[in-house]
Protein backbone atom coordinates (compact mmCIF):
# COMPACT_ATOMS: atom_id res chain seq x y z
CA UNK A 1 0.00 0.00 0.00
CA UNK A 2 2.91 2.76 0.71
CA UNK A 3 4.70 1.96 -2.35
CA UNK A 4 1.45 2.97 -4.52
CA UNK A 5 0.57 5.86 -2.51
CA UNK A 6 4.13 7.25 -3.05
CA UNK A 7 3.34 5.74 -6.71
CA UNK A 8 -0.41 7.30 -7.13
CA UNK A 9 1.13 10.91 -8.32
CA UNK A 10 3.32 9.93 -10.73
CA UNK A 11 0.51 8.45 -12.54
CA UNK A 12 -1.97 10.82 -12.18
CA UNK A 13 0.61 13.38 -14.02
CA UNK A 14 1.74 10.94 -17.02
CA UNK A 15 -0.48 11.31 -19.13
CA UNK A 16 -1.13 14.93 -19.01
CA UNK A 17 2.34 15.92 -18.37
CA UNK A 18 3.75 13.96 -21.32
CA UNK A 19 1.38 15.33 -23.38
CA UNK A 20 2.23 18.79 -22.35
CA UNK A 21 5.47 17.92 -22.83
CA UNK A 22 5.54 16.68 -26.20
CA UNK A 23 3.24 19.69 -27.46
CA UNK A 24 4.55 22.63 -25.13
CA UNK A 25 8.17 22.05 -23.98
CA UNK A 26 9.86 20.07 -26.53
CA UNK A 27 8.34 22.62 -29.46
CA UNK A 28 9.41 25.68 -27.56
CA UNK A 29 13.08 23.58 -27.67
CA UNK A 30 12.87 23.37 -30.79
CA UNK A 31 12.15 26.63 -31.70
CA UNK A 32 15.07 27.80 -29.77
CA UNK A 33 17.33 25.21 -31.47
CA UNK A 34 15.98 26.33 -35.36
CA UNK A 35 16.88 29.52 -34.09
CA UNK A 36 20.50 28.86 -34.48
CA UNK A 37 20.35 27.34 -37.67
CA UNK A 38 21.02 28.47 -41.09
CA UNK A 39 19.90 27.53 -44.41
CA UNK A 40 17.32 26.93 -46.62
CA UNK A 41 13.49 25.58 -48.08
CA UNK A 42 15.07 23.07 -50.34
CA UNK A 43 18.21 22.22 -48.60
CA UNK A 44 17.38 22.17 -45.50
CA UNK A 45 18.68 23.54 -42.04
CA UNK A 46 21.78 22.68 -40.00
CA UNK A 47 22.28 23.89 -36.81
CA UNK A 48 25.48 26.19 -37.03
CA UNK A 49 24.96 28.09 -33.74
CA UNK A 50 24.39 31.30 -36.37
CA UNK A 51 23.69 33.65 -33.53
CA UNK A 52 23.33 36.79 -36.41
CA UNK A 53 19.61 35.70 -36.59
CA UNK A 54 19.05 37.32 -33.57
CA UNK A 55 20.57 40.42 -34.63
CA UNK A 56 19.71 40.44 -38.20
CA UNK A 57 15.95 40.19 -37.14
CA UNK A 58 16.45 42.69 -34.19
CA UNK A 59 18.23 45.00 -36.62
CA UNK A 60 15.13 44.50 -39.27
CA UNK A 61 12.36 44.77 -37.13
CA UNK A 62 13.52 46.68 -34.20
CA UNK A 63 10.87 49.46 -34.78
CA UNK A 64 8.24 46.52 -35.50
CA UNK A 65 8.68 44.89 -31.80
CA UNK A 66 8.89 48.64 -30.40
CA UNK A 67 5.41 49.29 -32.50
CA UNK A 68 4.06 46.25 -31.20
CA UNK A 69 4.72 47.06 -27.22
CA UNK A 70 3.18 50.45 -28.06
CA UNK A 71 -0.49 49.09 -29.71
CA UNK A 72 -0.15 46.36 -26.67
CA UNK A 73 0.57 48.98 -24.11
CA UNK A 74 -1.72 51.56 -25.23
CA UNK A 75 -4.65 49.05 -25.75
CA UNK A 76 -3.78 47.65 -21.88
CA UNK A 77 -4.40 51.31 -20.62
CA UNK A 78 -7.35 51.38 -22.71
CA UNK A 79 -9.20 48.43 -21.44
CA UNK A 80 -8.23 49.32 -17.90
CA UNK A 81 -10.09 52.60 -18.03
CA UNK A 82 -12.68 51.00 -19.93
CA UNK A 83 -12.96 47.66 -17.86
CA UNK A 84 -12.90 49.27 -14.29
CA UNK A 85 -16.10 51.41 -14.22
CA UNK A 86 -18.57 48.51 -15.47
CA UNK A 87 -16.45 45.60 -13.26
CA UNK A 88 -17.12 48.17 -10.47
CA UNK A 89 -20.80 48.93 -11.33
CA UNK A 90 -21.49 45.11 -12.37
CA UNK A 91 -19.66 44.07 -8.85
CA UNK A 92 -21.28 46.47 -6.76
CA UNK A 93 -24.28 47.60 -8.01
CA UNK A 94 -25.80 45.04 -10.59
CA UNK A 95 -27.46 42.90 -7.48
CA UNK A 96 -29.44 39.82 -8.72
CA UNK A 97 -28.96 40.90 -12.75
CA UNK A 98 -24.74 40.26 -11.97
CA UNK A 99 -24.48 37.08 -13.87
CA UNK A 100 -26.72 38.41 -16.54
CA UNK A 101 -24.49 41.42 -17.42
CA UNK A 102 -21.36 38.92 -16.87
CA UNK A 103 -23.04 36.87 -19.70
CA UNK A 104 -23.38 39.56 -22.00
CA UNK A 105 -20.23 40.97 -21.54
CA UNK A 106 -18.93 37.11 -22.71
CA UNK A 107 -21.42 36.67 -25.21
CA UNK A 108 -18.92 38.15 -28.13
CA UNK A 109 -16.57 35.04 -27.64
CA UNK A 110 -19.35 33.34 -28.86
CA UNK A 111 -18.73 34.78 -32.19
CA UNK A 112 -14.84 34.11 -33.98
CA UNK A 113 -13.13 36.53 -32.90
CA UNK A 114 -12.00 37.17 -36.98
CA UNK A 115 -15.28 37.29 -38.16
CA UNK A 116 -15.94 39.94 -35.55
CA UNK A 117 -13.03 41.78 -36.50
CA UNK A 118 -14.47 41.19 -40.18
CA UNK A 119 -17.36 42.96 -38.84
CA UNK A 120 -15.78 46.41 -38.03
CA UNK A 121 -14.19 45.91 -40.62
CA UNK A 122 -17.56 46.77 -42.53
CA UNK A 123 -18.29 49.02 -40.14
CA UNK A 124 -15.38 51.68 -40.67
CA UNK A 125 -14.99 50.98 -44.36
CA UNK A 126 -14.74 54.19 -46.15
CA UNK A 127 -18.37 54.40 -47.92
CA UNK A 128 -19.09 51.78 -45.22
CA UNK A 129 -22.73 52.95 -43.18
CA UNK A 130 -20.84 55.04 -40.66
CA UNK A 131 -18.32 56.97 -42.46
CA UNK A 132 -20.37 56.68 -46.01
CA UNK A 133 -23.30 59.05 -44.62
CA UNK A 134 -20.86 61.54 -43.01
CA UNK A 135 -18.92 62.20 -46.29
CA UNK A 136 -21.63 62.60 -47.99
CA UNK A 137 -22.90 65.03 -45.50
CA UNK A 138 -19.57 66.66 -45.93
CA UNK A 139 -19.79 65.88 -41.93
CA UNK A 140 -15.84 64.65 -42.21
CA UNK A 141 -13.20 65.44 -45.22
CA UNK A 142 -13.82 63.14 -47.93
CA UNK A 143 -10.08 61.98 -47.51
CA UNK A 144 -11.17 60.63 -43.88
CA UNK A 145 -10.15 57.47 -43.06
CA UNK A 146 -10.35 55.25 -39.79
CA UNK A 147 -9.37 52.28 -41.23
CA UNK A 148 -5.38 51.54 -41.77
CA UNK A 149 -4.90 53.99 -39.37
CA UNK A 150 -3.25 53.20 -35.48
CA UNK A 151 -6.48 54.60 -33.98
CA UNK A 152 -8.09 51.24 -35.88
CA UNK A 153 -5.88 48.48 -34.82
CA UNK A 154 -5.50 49.61 -31.34
CA UNK A 155 -9.14 50.72 -30.83
CA UNK A 156 -9.38 46.87 -31.94
CA UNK A 157 -7.14 45.30 -29.59
CA UNK A 158 -8.63 47.10 -27.06
CA UNK A 159 -12.17 45.72 -28.19
CA UNK A 160 -10.43 42.30 -28.58
CA UNK A 161 -9.23 41.85 -25.55
CA UNK A 162 -11.91 44.34 -22.97
CA UNK A 163 -13.34 41.06 -21.44
CA UNK A 164 -10.22 39.87 -20.35
CA UNK A 165 -9.61 42.79 -18.39
CA UNK A 166 -13.45 42.86 -17.11
CA UNK A 167 -13.64 39.43 -15.64
CA UNK A 168 -10.75 39.52 -13.33
CA UNK A 169 -10.92 43.02 -12.34
CA UNK A 170 -14.81 42.02 -11.60
CA UNK A 171 -13.63 38.87 -9.46
CA UNK A 172 -11.36 40.81 -7.45
CA UNK A 173 -14.35 43.34 -6.85
CA UNK A 174 -17.08 40.59 -6.25
CA UNK A 175 -14.38 38.92 -3.38
CA UNK A 176 -13.98 42.31 -1.40
CA UNK A 177 -15.65 42.00 1.52
CA UNK A 178 -18.22 45.32 1.79
CA UNK A 179 -18.20 45.39 5.70
CA UNK A 180 -14.48 46.66 5.30
CA UNK A 181 -16.08 50.14 3.33
CA UNK A 182 -18.57 50.03 6.10
CA UNK A 183 -15.45 49.98 8.77
CA UNK A 184 -13.94 52.87 6.43
CA UNK A 185 -17.15 54.42 6.93
CA UNK A 186 -17.02 54.87 10.21
CA UNK A 187 -13.52 55.69 10.32
CA UNK A 188 -14.29 59.29 8.87
CA UNK A 189 -13.63 58.29 5.36
CA UNK A 190 -15.76 59.69 2.55
CA UNK A 191 -16.44 57.80 -0.34
CA UNK A 192 -13.37 59.02 -2.35
CA UNK A 193 -11.17 58.07 0.47
CA UNK A 194 -12.40 54.94 1.11
CA UNK A 195 -12.56 54.32 -2.50
CA UNK A 196 -8.40 55.23 -3.10
CA UNK A 197 -7.75 53.39 -0.01
CA UNK A 198 -9.44 50.29 0.73
CA UNK A 199 -11.50 49.48 -2.64
CA UNK A 200 -8.28 50.36 -5.42
CA UNK A 201 -5.87 48.58 -3.18
CA UNK A 202 -7.19 45.61 -3.32
CA UNK A 203 -8.57 44.95 -6.72
CA UNK A 204 -5.06 45.47 -7.56
CA UNK A 205 -4.45 41.49 -7.86
CA UNK A 206 -7.53 41.47 -10.42
CA UNK A 207 -5.88 44.24 -12.24
CA UNK A 208 -2.43 42.77 -12.16
CA UNK A 209 -4.14 39.80 -13.72
CA UNK A 210 -5.88 41.94 -16.55
CA UNK A 211 -2.96 43.28 -17.23
CA UNK A 212 -1.20 40.12 -18.22
CA UNK A 213 -4.02 38.08 -20.09
CA UNK A 214 -4.53 41.97 -21.98
CA UNK A 215 -0.98 42.86 -22.53
CA UNK A 216 0.75 39.35 -23.67
CA UNK A 217 -1.84 38.40 -26.18
CA UNK A 218 -2.67 42.28 -27.48
CA UNK A 219 1.48 42.69 -28.00
CA UNK A 220 1.65 39.00 -30.22
CA UNK A 221 -1.72 39.90 -32.28
CA UNK A 222 -1.67 40.05 -35.97
CA UNK A 223 -5.12 39.33 -37.05
CA UNK A 224 -6.46 43.63 -36.05
CA UNK A 225 -3.27 44.84 -37.71
CA UNK A 226 -4.10 42.58 -40.72
CA UNK A 227 -7.40 43.18 -40.80
CA UNK A 228 -7.91 46.69 -39.76
CA UNK A 229 -4.83 48.09 -39.93
CA UNK A 230 -2.24 49.10 -43.21
CA UNK A 231 1.04 48.90 -44.37
CA UNK A 232 2.22 51.37 -41.65
CA UNK A 233 0.72 48.99 -38.74
CA UNK A 234 2.47 45.97 -39.16
CA UNK A 235 3.22 44.46 -35.54
CA UNK A 236 5.80 41.54 -34.72
CA UNK A 237 2.53 39.06 -35.41
CA UNK A 238 2.70 40.19 -38.90
CA UNK A 239 6.23 39.59 -39.67
CA UNK A 240 6.19 36.37 -37.51
CA UNK A 241 3.62 34.98 -39.98
CA UNK A 242 4.69 36.08 -43.16
CA UNK A 243 8.52 34.71 -42.20
CA UNK A 244 6.99 31.68 -41.55
CA UNK A 245 4.74 31.07 -44.48
CA UNK A 246 5.77 33.30 -47.13
CA UNK A 247 9.74 33.78 -47.11
CA UNK A 248 10.44 30.38 -45.34
CA UNK A 249 12.83 32.06 -43.36
CA UNK A 250 12.04 29.86 -40.41
CA UNK A 251 15.61 30.75 -38.05
CA UNK A 252 14.73 34.18 -38.64
CA UNK A 253 10.56 33.69 -38.05
CA UNK A 254 11.84 31.37 -34.74
CA UNK A 255 14.34 33.82 -33.32
CA UNK A 256 11.85 36.47 -33.60
CA UNK A 257 9.20 34.56 -32.12
CA UNK A 258 11.53 33.36 -29.01
CA UNK A 259 12.55 36.95 -28.48
CA UNK A 260 8.85 37.88 -28.24
CA UNK A 261 8.45 35.17 -26.08
CA UNK A 262 11.57 35.93 -23.62
CA UNK A 263 10.24 40.43 -23.34
CA UNK A 264 6.99 39.65 -22.66
CA UNK A 265 7.63 36.72 -20.08
CA UNK A 266 10.75 38.80 -18.67
CA UNK A 267 8.36 41.86 -18.50
CA UNK A 268 5.50 39.47 -16.82
CA UNK A 269 8.16 38.53 -14.50
CA UNK A 270 9.66 41.71 -13.82
CA UNK A 271 6.24 43.24 -13.46
CA UNK A 272 4.93 40.61 -10.14
CA UNK A 273 8.11 41.40 -8.76
CA UNK A 274 7.81 45.36 -8.57
CA UNK A 275 3.40 44.68 -7.23
CA UNK A 276 4.58 42.13 -5.19
CA UNK A 277 1.65 40.37 -5.52
CA UNK A 278 1.34 37.28 -3.93
CA UNK A 279 2.30 34.72 -6.56
CA UNK A 280 1.83 35.33 -9.93
CA UNK A 281 -0.23 31.31 -10.15
CA UNK A 282 -2.65 32.39 -8.35
CA UNK A 283 -4.04 35.09 -10.88
CA UNK A 284 -7.82 34.04 -11.52
CA UNK A 285 -8.92 32.90 -15.11
CA UNK A 286 -12.01 33.59 -17.07
CA UNK B 1 -29.09 69.38 -5.25
CA UNK B 2 -31.10 65.97 -4.57
CA UNK B 3 -33.66 64.96 -6.62
CA UNK B 4 -35.00 61.66 -4.64
CA UNK B 5 -37.37 60.74 -8.03
CA UNK B 6 -34.24 60.69 -10.16
CA UNK B 7 -32.06 58.64 -7.65
CA UNK B 8 -32.35 55.48 -9.36
CA UNK B 9 -30.77 57.23 -12.28
CA UNK B 10 -26.79 56.15 -12.50
CA UNK B 11 -24.20 57.16 -14.84
CA UNK B 12 -22.55 54.12 -14.18
CA UNK B 13 -25.10 51.51 -15.28
CA UNK B 14 -25.14 53.55 -18.37
CA UNK B 15 -22.19 53.51 -18.61
CA UNK B 16 -21.86 49.58 -18.69
CA UNK B 17 -24.84 49.11 -20.98
CA UNK B 18 -22.84 51.52 -23.59
CA UNK B 19 -19.88 48.85 -23.11
CA UNK B 20 -22.03 45.80 -23.43
CA UNK B 21 -23.75 47.66 -26.63
CA UNK B 22 -19.77 48.14 -28.57
CA UNK B 23 -19.19 44.61 -27.31
CA UNK B 24 -22.38 43.38 -28.94
CA UNK B 25 -22.32 45.83 -32.31
CA UNK B 26 -20.16 43.80 -34.25
CA UNK B 27 -22.24 40.68 -33.67
CA UNK B 28 -25.73 42.62 -34.72
CA UNK B 29 -23.60 43.64 -37.90
CA UNK B 30 -22.78 39.86 -38.46
CA UNK B 31 -26.67 38.67 -37.74
CA UNK B 32 -28.03 41.74 -40.30
CA UNK B 33 -25.52 40.94 -43.25
CA UNK B 34 -26.63 37.66 -43.06
CA UNK B 35 -30.17 38.84 -44.31
CA UNK B 36 -28.15 40.92 -47.29
CA UNK B 37 -29.48 40.30 -50.64
CA UNK B 38 -25.91 40.89 -52.18
CA UNK B 39 -25.02 40.07 -55.61
CA UNK B 40 -21.40 40.69 -56.30
CA UNK B 41 -18.41 39.05 -53.80
CA UNK B 42 -18.39 42.14 -51.21
CA UNK B 43 -20.94 41.94 -48.62
CA UNK B 44 -20.30 45.62 -47.30
CA UNK B 45 -23.23 47.33 -48.54
CA UNK B 46 -26.59 46.73 -47.68
CA UNK B 47 -28.80 45.83 -50.70
CA UNK B 48 -32.27 44.29 -49.48
CA UNK B 49 -33.66 41.43 -47.63
CA UNK B 50 -33.46 37.83 -48.00
CA UNK B 51 -33.54 34.47 -46.55
CA UNK B 52 -31.56 33.36 -49.68
CA UNK B 53 -28.28 32.22 -47.62
CA UNK B 54 -30.09 30.17 -44.53
CA UNK B 55 -31.63 28.16 -47.44
CA UNK B 56 -28.26 27.96 -49.60
CA UNK B 57 -26.41 27.45 -46.20
CA UNK B 58 -24.48 24.65 -46.91
CA UNK B 59 -23.78 25.57 -50.60
CA UNK B 60 -19.86 25.94 -50.19
CA UNK B 61 -18.88 22.26 -49.27
CA UNK B 62 -15.79 23.49 -48.02
CA UNK B 63 -17.00 26.30 -45.49
CA UNK B 64 -19.14 23.33 -44.49
CA UNK B 65 -16.20 21.22 -44.08
CA UNK B 66 -14.29 23.57 -42.14
CA UNK B 67 -17.40 24.62 -40.08
CA UNK B 68 -17.28 20.47 -39.25
CA UNK B 69 -13.74 20.77 -38.66
CA UNK B 70 -13.81 23.35 -35.96
CA UNK B 71 -16.98 21.62 -34.21
CA UNK B 72 -15.12 18.09 -33.98
CA UNK B 73 -11.78 19.29 -33.06
CA UNK B 74 -13.27 21.21 -29.88
CA UNK B 75 -15.53 18.59 -28.84
CA UNK B 76 -12.35 16.06 -29.53
CA UNK B 77 -9.60 18.21 -27.92
CA UNK B 78 -12.51 18.78 -25.22
CA UNK B 79 -13.06 15.16 -24.23
CA UNK B 80 -9.33 14.07 -24.45
CA UNK B 81 -8.20 17.65 -22.61
CA UNK B 82 -10.54 16.75 -19.76
CA UNK B 83 -8.96 13.26 -19.46
CA UNK B 84 -5.64 14.34 -19.30
CA UNK B 85 -5.86 17.49 -17.56
CA UNK B 86 -8.38 16.24 -14.27
CA UNK B 87 -5.97 13.74 -12.94
CA UNK B 88 -3.06 16.47 -13.28
CA UNK B 89 -4.97 19.77 -11.49
CA UNK B 90 -5.82 16.66 -8.94
CA UNK B 91 -2.28 15.35 -8.62
CA UNK B 92 -1.03 19.23 -7.84
CA UNK B 93 -3.76 19.69 -5.64
CA UNK B 94 -3.31 17.01 -3.76
CA UNK B 95 0.17 15.51 -3.62
CA UNK B 96 3.58 16.64 -2.76
CA UNK B 97 5.58 14.89 -6.20
CA UNK B 98 9.23 15.27 -7.40
CA UNK B 99 8.85 17.69 -10.65
CA UNK B 100 5.65 19.59 -8.83
CA UNK B 101 7.56 23.24 -9.39
CA UNK B 102 7.89 22.26 -13.12
CA UNK B 103 4.42 20.92 -13.62
CA UNK B 104 3.05 24.14 -11.86
CA UNK B 105 5.52 26.46 -14.13
CA UNK B 106 4.50 25.02 -17.32
CA UNK B 107 0.82 24.93 -16.77
CA UNK B 108 1.61 28.72 -15.86
CA UNK B 109 3.71 29.01 -19.38
CA UNK B 110 1.05 27.42 -21.55
CA UNK B 111 -1.52 29.53 -20.34
CA UNK B 112 1.10 33.10 -20.30
CA UNK B 113 2.34 32.42 -23.78
CA UNK B 114 1.06 33.75 -26.46
CA UNK B 115 -1.16 31.55 -28.82
CA UNK B 116 1.41 33.15 -31.86
CA UNK B 117 4.53 31.72 -29.85
CA UNK B 118 2.96 28.08 -28.95
CA UNK B 119 1.69 28.57 -33.09
CA UNK B 120 5.10 29.16 -34.31
CA UNK B 121 7.26 26.46 -31.66
CA UNK B 122 5.08 23.86 -32.78
CA UNK B 123 5.18 24.71 -36.73
CA UNK B 124 9.49 24.70 -35.86
CA UNK B 125 9.13 21.03 -34.44
CA UNK B 126 6.72 19.59 -37.11
CA UNK B 127 9.22 21.12 -39.51
CA UNK B 128 12.61 19.74 -37.70
CA UNK B 129 10.63 16.21 -37.68
CA UNK B 130 9.05 16.60 -41.01
CA UNK B 131 5.56 15.76 -39.75
CA UNK B 132 2.86 16.57 -42.23
CA UNK B 133 0.48 19.56 -40.59
CA UNK B 134 -3.32 18.51 -40.55
CA UNK B 135 -6.25 17.38 -38.56
CA UNK B 136 -4.74 15.43 -36.34
CA UNK B 137 -1.39 18.34 -35.27
CA UNK B 138 -4.56 21.13 -34.62
CA UNK B 139 -6.37 18.26 -32.30
CA UNK B 140 -2.63 17.64 -30.68
CA UNK B 141 -2.29 21.63 -30.16
CA UNK B 142 -6.06 22.42 -29.13
CA UNK B 143 -5.71 19.51 -26.93
CA UNK B 144 -2.80 21.02 -25.03
CA UNK B 145 -4.02 24.67 -24.37
CA UNK B 146 -7.30 22.91 -23.12
CA UNK B 147 -5.18 20.23 -20.75
CA UNK B 148 -3.18 23.46 -19.37
CA UNK B 149 -6.45 24.97 -18.61
CA UNK B 150 -8.61 21.62 -17.28
CA UNK B 151 -5.64 20.72 -14.91
CA UNK B 152 -5.84 24.54 -13.60
CA UNK B 153 -9.51 25.32 -12.98
CA UNK B 154 -9.53 21.35 -11.27
CA UNK B 155 -6.43 22.05 -8.77
CA UNK B 156 -8.14 25.55 -7.73
CA UNK B 157 -11.39 23.15 -7.53
CA UNK B 158 -9.95 20.53 -5.58
CA UNK B 159 -7.14 23.02 -3.25
CA UNK B 160 -11.03 24.56 -1.77
CA UNK B 161 -12.09 21.17 -0.81
CA UNK B 162 -12.07 19.61 2.83
CA UNK B 163 -9.31 16.69 2.99
CA UNK B 164 -11.94 15.28 6.15
CA UNK B 165 -14.57 13.85 3.48
CA UNK B 166 -12.09 11.79 1.78
CA UNK B 167 -10.70 10.54 5.33
CA UNK B 168 -13.86 10.28 6.65
CA UNK B 169 -14.61 7.68 3.68
CA UNK B 170 -11.82 5.68 4.44
CA UNK B 171 -12.57 5.39 7.73
CA UNK B 172 -15.64 4.13 6.79
CA UNK B 173 -13.71 1.63 4.68
CA UNK B 174 -13.46 2.71 1.05
CA UNK B 175 -10.84 1.82 -0.91
CA UNK B 176 -9.43 4.14 -3.38
CA UNK B 177 -11.70 3.95 -6.27
CA UNK B 178 -14.56 4.39 -4.83
CA UNK B 179 -13.20 7.16 -2.45
CA UNK B 180 -12.81 8.57 -5.72
CA UNK B 181 -15.89 7.94 -7.53
CA UNK B 182 -18.57 8.90 -4.52
CA UNK B 183 -16.80 11.78 -2.94
CA UNK B 184 -13.76 12.99 -4.58
CA UNK B 185 -15.51 13.42 -8.32
CA UNK B 186 -18.67 14.88 -7.36
CA UNK B 187 -17.05 17.65 -5.61
CA UNK B 188 -14.65 18.34 -8.27
CA UNK B 189 -16.54 18.11 -11.16
CA UNK B 190 -17.80 22.27 -11.62
CA UNK B 191 -14.06 22.51 -11.47
CA UNK B 192 -13.61 20.00 -14.49
CA UNK B 193 -17.25 21.91 -16.37
CA UNK B 194 -15.43 24.94 -15.99
CA UNK B 195 -12.38 23.56 -17.22
CA UNK B 196 -14.29 21.99 -20.34
CA UNK B 197 -16.27 24.76 -20.96
CA UNK B 198 -13.49 27.00 -21.25
CA UNK B 199 -11.24 24.33 -23.25
CA UNK B 200 -14.33 24.06 -25.68
CA UNK B 201 -14.65 27.62 -26.50
CA UNK B 202 -10.81 28.48 -27.06
CA UNK B 203 -10.44 25.28 -29.23
CA UNK B 204 -13.90 26.72 -31.43
CA UNK B 205 -12.77 30.28 -31.58
CA UNK B 206 -9.05 29.97 -32.10
CA UNK B 207 -7.56 31.08 -35.05
CA UNK B 208 -3.64 31.73 -34.42
CA UNK B 209 -2.60 27.89 -33.71
CA UNK B 210 -4.71 26.48 -35.89
CA UNK B 211 -3.28 28.99 -38.76
CA UNK B 212 0.29 27.46 -37.55
CA UNK B 213 -0.35 23.77 -37.63
CA UNK B 214 -2.80 23.38 -39.93
CA UNK B 215 -1.27 23.25 -43.32
CA UNK B 216 -3.80 23.12 -46.00
CA UNK B 217 -7.06 21.84 -43.76
CA UNK B 218 -9.29 24.75 -42.85
CA UNK B 219 -11.29 25.37 -39.80
CA UNK B 220 -14.05 28.11 -39.68
CA UNK B 221 -12.17 30.80 -38.49
CA UNK B 222 -9.43 29.94 -40.91
CA UNK B 223 -11.66 29.82 -43.56
CA UNK B 224 -12.80 33.05 -42.73
CA UNK B 225 -9.16 34.70 -42.56
CA UNK B 226 -8.70 33.29 -46.45
CA UNK B 227 -11.90 34.72 -47.79
CA UNK B 228 -11.22 38.66 -46.47
CA UNK B 229 -8.71 38.93 -49.78
CA UNK B 230 -11.74 38.16 -51.99
CA UNK B 231 -14.66 39.17 -49.68
CA UNK B 232 -16.37 37.14 -46.96
CA UNK B 233 -19.52 35.59 -48.32
CA UNK B 234 -22.92 35.94 -46.30
CA UNK B 235 -23.41 31.96 -45.62
CA UNK B 236 -19.94 32.80 -42.91
CA UNK B 237 -22.55 35.50 -41.08
CA UNK B 238 -25.39 32.98 -40.89
CA UNK B 239 -23.08 30.23 -40.06
CA UNK B 240 -21.92 32.56 -37.33
CA UNK B 241 -25.27 34.05 -36.26
CA UNK B 242 -26.61 29.90 -35.77
CA UNK B 243 -23.79 29.19 -33.81
CA UNK B 244 -24.09 32.41 -31.56
CA UNK B 245 -27.60 31.43 -31.10
CA UNK B 246 -27.05 27.82 -29.78
CA UNK B 247 -23.88 28.84 -27.35
CA UNK B 248 -26.05 32.20 -26.24
CA UNK B 249 -28.96 29.27 -25.54
CA UNK B 250 -26.76 26.70 -23.94
CA UNK B 251 -25.10 29.75 -21.61
CA UNK B 252 -28.56 30.89 -20.80
CA UNK B 253 -29.84 28.06 -19.90
CA UNK B 254 -26.66 27.26 -17.95
CA UNK B 255 -26.65 30.43 -16.18
CA UNK B 256 -30.83 29.98 -15.51
CA UNK B 257 -29.19 26.36 -13.54
CA UNK B 258 -26.46 28.10 -12.22
CA UNK B 259 -28.58 30.83 -10.25
CA UNK B 260 -31.17 27.89 -8.97
CA UNK B 261 -28.67 25.92 -7.64
CA UNK B 262 -27.13 28.74 -6.06
CA UNK B 263 -29.96 29.25 -3.87
CA UNK B 264 -29.55 25.88 -2.09
CA UNK B 265 -27.81 26.63 0.88
CA UNK B 266 -25.41 23.86 0.22
CA UNK B 267 -23.30 25.40 -2.44
CA UNK B 268 -23.51 29.27 -0.21
CA UNK B 269 -21.39 27.29 2.22
CA UNK B 270 -18.26 27.34 0.97
CA UNK B 271 -18.75 31.39 1.04
CA UNK B 272 -19.55 32.12 4.31
CA UNK B 273 -17.06 29.80 5.58
CA UNK B 274 -14.24 32.26 3.44
CA UNK B 275 -16.01 35.28 4.88
CA UNK B 276 -15.46 34.15 8.33
CA UNK B 277 -12.10 33.20 7.78
CA UNK B 278 -11.16 36.82 6.44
Amino acid sequence: MPFSRRLAPYLLVLPGGLWLAVFFVVPVAMMASLSLQTGNLIDGFRQTFHWQNYTDGLGTYGDTFVRSLWYGLLATILCIALAYPAAYWIAFRAGRRKSSYLLLLLIPYFVSFVLRTVAWKLVLTDNGPVLGPLRDHGIVPSDFHVLDTTTAVVAGLTYTYLPFMVLPVYVALERLDPRLIEAAHDLHADRTAAFARVVLPLSLPGVFAGVVMTFVPASADYVNAEILGGPRNTMIGNVIQAQYFDDGAYPVASALSFTLMAILLAGIFLYARALGTRGILDTPTP
Amino acid sequence: MKFPARRRFSPLRLYTLLLIAWLLLPIAVMIVFGFNDVHGKQNFRWEGFTLRWYTHLFAKPDLTTAALNSLTIAALSTAMATALGTPLGLALARHRFRGRGTATAVLFLVIACPDLVMGASLLSMFVTFDVPRGYPTILAAHTMVATAFVATTVRARAVSLDPSLEEAAEDLGATAWPRFRLITLPLITPGILAGALLAFVLSIDDFVIANFTSGTTLTFPLWIWASTRTGTPPQVNVLGTLIFAIATALAALAGIRGSRTQRKPASRAPRSADAVGR
